[in-house]
């Protein structure tokens, strides 16, 4: 079943927010930040702007009723600054006028007095002067100060990968509209409307039940609207609560690029230690977290880190260390993965590392350390279902792996200036909110009495198809026709206190209450019919709109049933609430069960460098990956594609670059560059591990929005590979993006 | 903005028209307003998105369709974002709104439909014009059709989804009666009927009078990725409607081509496509479909980027160039060499044009240009580097260099060209080439690179220019390892 908003996403009638129908005196808005990264605000000036024709006011932390504060984790981070400036981008003001572009305008007339601090750009250096977000956590299993000396060989290292810019299509946006008794209606694009009324609430210190927030659709998150859509909204919600004025905000892409946060860099310290046998023995992470200015979600990545840190191997004896580490930039946020990818990338480098050291194949080491059935994750979990061992059979028989490297060694010596590269890449995902309180959801099923369904959830649609499969549950559910079923926006007076849209288990949660209404209607209406057919309830079946019982065909329609029910006064409605059973974790020991279940898969990977140029094409990604029973394979296939592409956009092209003075450089689609048609690699074959094990799975069909990110992984190592089959000299450092400029240099580095 | 500015502003009362899908819409909005605040705000067609406003994702790709001789209107993609309104005077600008028939998919946005080629559907207005603008063309082939997506950006899809929706469309294109007739088309439901309808609507169209006052104006492909709000309440003047910009002519050995000319027009005339039969594969590299549809030669000069590819090629063609006084229409001649002064300084005067450029056809000179950026396509260079040469026996007799990326200025490698006049081409000269060639250059570490790093690029691009074009002559052994 294709996504339910396709055809109107290609006749263009889709609805944004920047495209909704603008009410008659509608006020626009643009922010004023700080030029500065780090430093004393001691005074602004804002006389310029207020002369302009067309502005009407600005606002600034003094006009703000309630607390001037939207940290969500850690209150740290004021919606906008008073004294002290942390970052090139915070916000100081907004300015609200009758125009966009009177108000871009306006904003190049204000100016500051200030006082210019030292500035801290990485994480390396916030770490020397003890600067942290909050305080390590660690995670450790077995012995790992004395397994050590169990080893046969030590290496140590270090991995370093970058920042990554969410670059959704559309940008940030909001728009708020005053109701009556001073109420507020925010359209937003995001990722969290329970966010932006609950940070709404305590800006404008007015009770949550006088905020209404609707989202309709988002042109892509990634992550990146999950806490980062707030600021903007409350912003122009601000705005309209002093005016009384319905208030629009679309951030240019310029402003989205250096005002918001992206993926944290890492620069991860690893030890790795294994026996004669390649057996990985111990393991040691201490990952510096660049998390930029202020927690956000740093917290609950680090911990994602952490959870991630052995990926998909096996290590008795680990230590794993997260310093979330605060610098003098936009505080760096979720991006699907949300730190997994870097724990995943550090231990990775470690077993190249090992198997360069050592001279011996990657998969070498590899093979013999996939985690197996029982096996225990540094958290206490243990492997339920495992599917690594399987994945990789699977790819082996398919694609036969040792000819795939043949044909490799073959082509590279055969070839001077071209030379290919090949990688092994396993993934081991766990599927919840890692901070176990969040796993819950609610639905509102609606039958109405013409037999139409709406449905309401807590779950935004982002292009992840999530309304489709809502939709898909119910359909199946009562085995009526889709047309039949609208699903309604997101909205929070029909459902409350949502976790956001995030770690891939939107679709698991949400769906799972939809189910929950959707039998418990059912049920009602079942009884209704087994009074008309004076027969039991247990024997009665709704299939294609018919009741059938004992398995024949009764004549009644859906369409009669329901308006029966409705005739007896039977509700039609449901809300219901799902929370996922058996999860748990006790952070006081780093210790529990967090996960209602992993998801796995295997990537191989083949590159190939233009040995003259430095640069490089993916030519081939074939991935088994674990989809449980997939309950919609088209889309489910789309979304390892694209996660795929933005894994290898991350490990190849993508690069975050700030000056020393933290100004954003990389600041525009001319100099952030994401993969285009031509990057995308030349084949993707994808093939299902098709298992239905897991009941915590929405219809068994698993989460598959962030574990196919990791995929691309496994690019970076496939290049790294071509460049050593050209350069043996190559020291192979472990720097991620492996751009084109690093290829070069390696390509031709000597010792 | 002065620099910008050759004119004092001066309201000239001009009416543009232009049919906006089936409609016709006069405005009188500034001519320097941009088709995308106009076709969003004051027309209220929502379909058009901003991702970028900077040509960079194609989110506001629209339709120009152009009254040609015969009555035939041909159509390229343009972004709407980059777009002056004055420039869409009298053509045909088409939608996602105006392309659906009847009000159902057309085959381009079925294909797409059948293989999930959307997501969230922020980027799919924008590939369902460019494809609908390649099944509007004539050709058919598959790099082609992946072509005219290229300046599309998905950051959803992984693009996967989105090629075999381009296999698809090419398929039923494939079948189409040479020169695929817009009745064809239109039996075949690619473009609603009303198109039948445009050419005599356009025809009623007049041509605006010269207008005297405003900003000189290519495809604004540079202009408004940096000076859009400036812009918003001007007047624009395309150097289109001045003497000679987009004509060729071949005089002799030399080739004489309009500065007002766009990548996509040199590609399509057969006169640059013998001089320089590689092209097309050249200009790959050159932005994307959608950007080479409207930026100019003569804006790419005068934009003067140190990395400017149109400008380091025609360097490398040792090309001249002809400045025009459209006033007095007084014209003089200047080696493009002795154009660019320093960085982003030029030998224009005030009120002058580039009315053309020309270059030599006749001698057997072998060309190829090479560039390396992050992405490798639609991307600006690290380095680029383009190279003219003629052989005698086995000896150098004529050379010409240029490279981007490695200084001020789009770069003549005079010192190099002139070491290896008249030597033996083999790897030890070319070896002793690069040494002079590593002292007339002055990389700085920016953004798209470090010093080292372009450096060393542009020996391996100088070396790759050899091993391109004389396979036999040299060795890449000899030149990289030692
Ligand atoms: C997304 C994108 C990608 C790009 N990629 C590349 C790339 O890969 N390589 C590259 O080299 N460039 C690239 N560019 C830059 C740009 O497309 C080219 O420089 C283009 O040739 C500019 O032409 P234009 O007609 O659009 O210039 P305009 O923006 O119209 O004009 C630029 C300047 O030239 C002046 N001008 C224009 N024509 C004349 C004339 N005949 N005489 C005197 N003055 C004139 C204008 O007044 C203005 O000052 C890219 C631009 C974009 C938006
Ligand atoms: S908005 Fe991105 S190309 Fe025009
Ligand atoms: S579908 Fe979301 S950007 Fe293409």
């Amino acid at each position: 079943m294709k996504n339910i908003d396709s055809t109107s996403h290609l006749s263009g009638k889709s609805i944004f927010i920047d495209d909704m129908p603008e009410i008659q005196g509608t006020l626009f808005a643009s922010v004023v930040t700080s030029p500065i990264a780090h430093g004393k605000l001691l005074s602004i000036d804002f006389s310029e702007v207020e002369s302009l024709p067309g502005i009407l006011r600005t606002f600034t932390y003094r006009d703000i009723p309630g607390e001037n504060q939207i940290g969500g984790i850690v209150p740290d981070e004021p919606l906008f600054a008073e004294k002290e400036l942390h970052f090139v981008g915070q916000p100081i003001a907004l300015i609200v006028g009758k125009s966009d572009f009177i108000c871009q305008q306006a904003k190049q007339l204000v100016t500051f007095d200030m006082e210019i601090l030292h500035p801290v750009t990485t994480a390396t250096e916030a770490f020397e002067r003890n600067q942290f977000i909050s305080p390590p956590r660690t995670f450790k299993m077995g012995d790992p100060e004395n397994a050590w000396k169990e080893c046969a060989y030590v290496f140590e290292g270090t991995a370093e990968s970058g920042g990554q810019e969410h670059l959704y299509l559309e940008t940030q946006g909001a728009y708020t509209i005053p109701m009556e008794k001073g109420k507020l209606k925010i359209y937003a694009s995001t990722q969290g409307p329970t966010a932006i009324q609950k940070q709404t609430a305590r800006v404008l210190g007015i009770p949550m039940n006088q905020i209404e927030v609707d989202v309709n659709r988002i042109g892509g998150g990634f992550g990146g609207k999950e806490d980062q859509a707030t600021p903007w909204a409350v912003m122009v919600a601000l705005a309209t609560h002093h005016l009384n004025k319905p208030v629009k905000m679309i951030l240019s892409r310029h402003d989205d690029m250096y005002m918001t946060g992206k993926r944290h860099p890492y620069t991860t310290y690893f030890k790795i230690g294994l026996s004669k046998e390649n057996k990985i023995l111990a393991y040691e992470a201490n990952y510096l977290q660049n998390a930029g200015a202020a927690a956000d979600l740093s917290p609950a990545i680090t911990e994602r880190t952490l959870f991630h840190c052995t990926n998909s191997y096996f290590i008795p004896n680990v230590k794993a260390t997260v310093h979330s580490c605060k610098t003098n930039l936009p505080p760096n946020t979720a991006f699907r993965g949300f730190g997994a990818p870097q724990g995943m990338f550090a231990i990775e480098c470690a077993i190249h590392l090992s198997s360069k050291e050592l001279n011996i194949p990657v998969e070498e080491i590899q093979k013999i350390n996939l985690l197996k059935e029982g096996d225990e994750f540094p958290y206490g979990q243990k492997v339920q279902n495992g599917m690594l061992d399987n994945s990789w059979l699977l790819a082996d028989k398919q694609w036969n792996i040792a000819k795939l490297q043949e044909d490799i060694r073959q082509y590279n010596a055969q070839h001077s200036l071209k030379k290919k590269g090949f990688s092994i890449f396993p993934v081991t995902f766990g599927v919840s909110f890692t901070n176990t309180v969040m796993n819950h959801a609610r639905a509102l099923v609606h039958i109405y009495q013409d037999g139409s369904v709406g449905i309401s959830t807590g779950a935004v649609e982002m292009g992840q198809s999530v309304n489709t499969k809502m939709l898909q549950v119910a359909a199946g559910f009562f085995s009526i026709d889709m047309h039949k079923i609208n699903i309604e926006s997101t909205n929070t007076t029909r459902v409350a206190n949502t976790s956001p849209s995030a770690a891939s288990s939107t679709a698991d949660l949400n769906g799972k209450a939809v189910q929950m209404a959707c039998n418990a209607l059912l049920h009602r209406l079942k009884k209704v019919a087994a009074k008309l057919v004076s027969g039991n309830e247990e024997a009665l079946e709704i299939t294609n709109e018919e009741v059938f019982f004992n398995k024949k065909p009764t004549g009644i329609t859906w369409k009669e049933l329901v308006k029966t029910a409705f005739l007896q006064r039977v509700s039609l409605s449901e809300n219901s609430h799902y929370a996922t059973p058996e999860i748990h974790f006790d952070k006081t020991i780093e210790k529990g069960h967090p996960f209602a279940y992993h998801v796995f898969g295997l990537a191989l990977t083949t590159a190939l460098t233009d040995c003259m140029r430095g640069t490089y094409e993916i030519e081939d990604v074939k991935i088994v990956h674990d989809f449980g029973k997939s309950m919609n394979q088209e889309i489910d296939l789309g979304q390892v594609e694209g996660a795929l592409m933005q894994g290898i956009g991350w490990m190849t092209m993508e690069e975050i670059a700030y000056d020393k003075n933290g100004v954003l450089l990389s600041n525009a689609l001319s100099t952030y560059k994401v993969p285009d048609l031509y990057s995308a690699p030349k084949s993707v074959e994808i093939i299902p591990l098709e298992n239905e094990s897991d009941n915590l799975a929405i219809l068994k069909s698993k989460a598959v929005g962030e574990p196919p990110f990791n995929y691309g992984i496994g690019a970076y190592f496939a290049i790294q590979q071509a460049i050593k089959a050209y350069n043996s000299d190559y020291s192979m450092a472990f720097n991620a993006p492996m751009t084109p400029e690093k290829v070069l240099m390696g390509l031709y580095e000597q010792t | 903005m002065e620099q910008y500015v050759t004119k004092m502003f001066n309201f000239t009362g001009v009416m543009i028209q232009f049919i906006l899908n089936n409609q016709l819409v006069e405005t009188n909005l500034p001519g320097g307003s941009i088709l995308l605040d106009f076709i969003r705000g004051d027309q209220h067609l929502k379909g058009t998105k901003i991702g970028c406003r900077e040509g960079d994702c194609g989110a506001c790709t629209v339709l120009s369709g152009s009254l040609s001789a015969n009555d035939h209107v041909h159509y390229k993609t343009i972004t709407s974002c980059l777009t002056p309104i004055i420039n869409v005077h009298g053509k045909h600008i088409v939608t996602v709104e105006g392309i659906g028939i009847d009000a159902v998919l057309n085959q381009v946005q079925k294909s797409m439909l059948e293989h999930n080629a959307t997501q969230c559907g922020f980027c799919t207005p924008g590939f369902v014009m460019a494809f609908s603008g390649y099944a509007l063309n004539k050709e058919t082939s598959i790099t082609g059709i992946r072509e005219s997506i290229s300046g599309n950006i998905c950051r959803c899809t992984g693009y996967k989804s989105i090629e075999k929706a381009a296999v698809d469309i090419f398929e039923q294109l494939k079948h189409s009666p040479k020169g695929r007739s817009l009745d064809w088309l239109i039996k075949q439901h690619f473009v609603p009927k009303y198109f039948l309808q445009i050419p005599v609507q356009l025809k009623k169209i007049v041509t605006l009078s010269p207008i005297k006052a405003g900003v000189f104006v290519g495809g604004g492909t540079d202009l408004y990725v940096q000076k859009a709000e400036e812009l918003q309440g001007m007047e624009a003047i395309p150097v289109n409607q001045m003497k000679g910009l987009t004509d060729v002519f071949q005089n002799g050995t030399k080739l004489t081509i309009g500065a007002g000319l766009t990548a996509s027009d040199m590609l399509n005339n057969e006169l640059m496509m013998s001089a320089l039969p590689r092209l097309k594969e050249f200009f790959q590299m050159v932005s994307s479909q959608v950007i080479r549809n409207m930026g100019t030669l003569g804006g790419n000069l005068v934009n003067a980027s140190p990395i400017g590819d149109l400008s380091v090629l025609f360097l490398a063609l040792n090309a001249d160039i002809t400045l025009l006084n459209p006033d007095n229409e007084s014209s003089r001649k200047l080696p493009l060499k002795e154009f660019f002064k320093d960085y982003k300084k030029i030998a224009l005067q005030k009120d002058e044009l580039i009315q053309s450029l020309a270059f030599e056809t006749g001698k057997t000179m072998a060309v190829n240009f090479e560039k390396v950026s992050k992405r490798t396509y639609l991307d600006i260079a690290s380095v680029n580097c383009a190279i003219s040469i003629q052989l005698k026996g086995d000896e150098i007799k004529e050379i010409h260099l240029a490279a981007g990326g490695v200084a001020p200025i789009p770069k003549y490698l005079k010192n190099t060209c002139e070491f290896l006049t008249d030597k033996k081409l083999n790897a030890e000269n070319l070896r002793k080439a690069h040494c002079v060639m590593k002292e007339e250059i002055a990389p700085i570490s920016d953004i798209r690179g470090s010093a080292e790093y372009k450096r060393l690029l542009l020996r391996q691009l100088f070396y790759a220019h050899f091993i391109r074009l004389f396979p036999n002559r040299v060795k890449s052994s000899e030149l990289l390892n030692v």
